[in-house]
């Protein structure tokens, strides 16, 4: 059992031919994800490595059957690219684009709302299930299979640590989630939560998140109420200026929520063990997971 | 991006927001000039700097002469203006708006955010104009009005209506209420803000609407767009090592501490500023030079690190994933040599290749300190500058 991707799903790259797309591609091929499509408009009857590439998405899900597909196309094109996936039909869309302006993103998930797609990102290293499927830029080799910790994360490099420090004490991972930096994204710590929750292969959970936003606060409510299974939190920003990238009517709404310490507080209220310091969030793990 | 009030005055009027008419000053000189072309007093010298709060610290003055536009011009800029939002290091003024005085007869707040929570645009008016709205949203809650709009419906009549209405606007001045926010909408969207704040948005005795202040702030990933308006940005009113960080494409803030950090990734450079306070040090600064970092960034990290005086030792912490760790020593010994760096560095890599890494780096014949994780990497760093 996994969450969200395993060894059934068929991924479509969009930006398959661009410099980051091809080198990623060619990883996550190499890991046994099966790439079965790739999308450059203008490019179509080509191919990537044998990978056919089609013009747009509907055709290449109508050829190949993709159900997944991953997202590299610069920022200025990246939320069309979202859109064409969803108008597509395709089940999981995972946005790896950094960048992304804001009101692009604001109607990409209006459109997200109500149809049949789940959106991964965007400004996130992807998804991965070790073992069967890697979608995204992680390095593949910190990863250990066979679980049974889901990781869930708001930032890139630090999954990897977190990751590193859980296969450095023997502990394996079901999925590994990157929900993405930005202020608007698709899927939340709460969708990831109740997936992990529902994924009996999936004995804990470790929560990584940062200042900025509800969704720290959000996800504390909601595992005090739905979940069963440990969660370990770590907050990323304590030391961060408040001010900085905040303008002033966005304190209003945030208020207190939006700091490191407020996200603390409401996760240990969650009942939700949190690690102060990430240098032992390996060796926290080793600890309060059932192994 | 942030701009000035006359900058954001410049693009309401392009969207027929009302504003007073006035002009900017250099010298006193034109701000008597502005004045007389205005033609009536009283005339208001408003202080140009990013940081609100300009009132209470005495850069907002009413003139009702020219003598007076005179005495205040040349008074406020020069001056260190110092508010809540500039620190207390305050900001040198440089210009002044000119503006004429107006009959106020009620004052409102008015501003749009994007909202992250439901990814629509928010207005958020209130009666309490003029006043700190964080004051306001915590003393009295229900004096704040909220309206969501659906970026893909945009804004309609309904919107406008809820807000004038939340505000008790007198019914006369719905209709050019209406027409202000539709406006205010549409240029919020057509240039990408972040923000766009009045504050306070006042009702003349004549029963004009009008936007006494105007604050704005644009979608950095979104400027790409609005080359038009880079020339809006003023480099003076940024800390300079964030300027110079900025042409590198690093994602630097400067900080108070002694500790210089270099890191990959954003969330990970968060988390080490984070260790190396636990270990008992402050921070200098939050640098990310990118998830995937390359040895030229590194360099250039480096470049604005040891240009920050209080410097006093410099911890590097990269995740080497797709990048080769050894590949990464290699860039880090030659970023140190060709920087001649003069502070203790600590290194802490992980990741592919790690040990051929770690090997390049203690036969660097640097004056470097190797960390084999995280929290021995911050407990290194802080137990040199404590030194």
């Amino acid at each position: 059992m996994s969450v969200f991707v395993n060894s059934d799903t068929r991924l479509l790259v969009q930006g398959i031919t661009g410099k980051e797309g091809q080198f990623h591609t060619r990883q996550c091929v190499s890991y046994g994800t099966h790439v079965v499509a790739g999308v450059t408009p203008g490019k179509g009857g080509s191919d990537m490595d044998g990978i056919p590439v089609f013009n747009g998405v509907r055709d290449a899900v109508n050829q190949t059957r993709a159900n997944c597909s991953m997202i590299f196309v610069p920022p200025p094109f990246a939320a069309d690219a979202i859109m064409e996936s969803i108008d597509a039909g395709i089940e999981l869309i995972i946005a790896i684009t950094e960048g992304i302006p804001v009101l692009d993103m604001m109607k990409v998930k209006q459109m997200i709302n109500g149809s049949g797609s789940r959106l991964i990102g965007p400004n996130c290293p992807g998804i991965i299930t070790p073992g069967q499927a890697k979608i995204g830029i992680m390095p593949a080799q910190i990863h250990k299979p066979g679980g049974p910790i889901g990781v869930v994360s708001r930032s890139g490099t630090l999954t990897y640590e977190v990751v590193f420090q859980l296969t450095g004490q023997g502990i394996g991972q079901t999925t590994c989630i990157g929900i993405g930096g930005d202020p608007i994204n698709g899927t939340n710590f709460i969708d990831c939560l109740e997936a992990f929750e529902n994924d009996p292969e999936t004995k804990g959970i470790v929560m990584v998140g940062e200042i900025g936003g509800n969704a720290e606060e959000d996800a504390a409510e909601f595992i005090k109420t739905n979940l069963t299974k440990p969660v370990i939190g770590f907050i990323a920003g304590i030391t961060a200026p408040p001010g900085r990238r905040m303008g002033h009517a966005g304190a209003i709404i945030s208020g207190s929520s939006g700091t490191a310490t407020a996200k603390i507080e409401a996760l240990k209220n969650a009942g939700v063990h949190v690690c102060e310091n990430l240098g032992y969030i390996g060796e926290m793990c080793a600890e309060i997971f059932p192994t | 991006m942030k701009i000035h009030e006359f900058q954001a005055k410049q693009l309401f009027r392009k969207y027929q927001v009302p504003t007073p008419s006035g002009g900017l000053a250099l010298d006193s000189e034109k701000a008597k000039q502005i004045a007389s072309e205005i033609g009536h007093f009283p005339v208001v010298v408003k202080a140009q700097i990013h940081a609100g709060g300009r009132g209470k610290g005495g850069g907002v003055q009413l003139a009702h002469s020219l003598d007076e536009v005179s005495q205040h011009a040349e008074a406020i800029i020069g001056m260190n203006l110092v508010t809540h939002q500039t620190g207390p290091e305050g900001k040198v003024v440089k210009q002044v708006l000119v503006e004429e005085g107006v009959n106020i007869d009620k004052e409102l707040y008015l501003s749009l955010i994007p909202d992250r929570e439901t990814a629509c645009i928010l207005v958020i008016a209130s009666e309490a104009g003029g006043m700190d709205i964080e004051e306001v949203a915590e003393t009295s809650p229900e004096k704040i009005i909220k309206v969501h709009i659906n970026p893909l419906s945009g804004i309609q009549p309904f919107h406008c209506r809820k807000v004038s209405f939340g505000l008790n606007l007198p019914t006369p001045i719905n209709k050019e209420f209406t027409q202000m926010l539709t406006r205010l909408y549409q240029l919020f969207i057509e240039t990408d803000c972040s923000l766009v704040e009045i504050n306070p948005l006042v009702i003349t005795k004549e029963n004009k609407v009008l936007a006494l202040d105007a604050k704005m702030d644009f979608d950095d990933n979104a400027l790409f767009r609005h080359k038009d308006l880079l020339e809006f940005r003023d480099l003076e009113e940024e800390d300079p090592l964030d300027v110079e960080a900025s042409k590198f494409n690093l994602n630097y803030i400067n900080l108070d501490g002694t500790v210089g950090n270099m890191v990959n990734g954003a969330g990970l450079a968060m988390a080490v500023m984070d260790t190396i306070k636990l270990a008992g040090a402050e921070p200098a600064n939050f640098l990310d030079v990118g998830g995937g970092a390359t040895a030229e960034m590194v360099e250039n990290g480096f470049k604005i690190i040891l240009s920050d005086d209080k410097v006093k030792a410099i911890l590097i912490n990269i995740f080497g994933g797709i990048l080769r760790c050894d590949v990464l020593a290699k860039g880090v010994v030659e970023a140190a040599r060709n920087t001649e760096i003069n502070v203790p560095l600590v290194v802490r890599m992980e990741g592919t290749n790690v040990k051929e890494g770690r090997r390049i780096l203690a036969d660097s014949g640097l004056d470097l300190f190797t960390a084999n994780d995280m929290k021995s990497a911050g407990e290194i760093v802080a137990k040199i500058v404590a030194s």
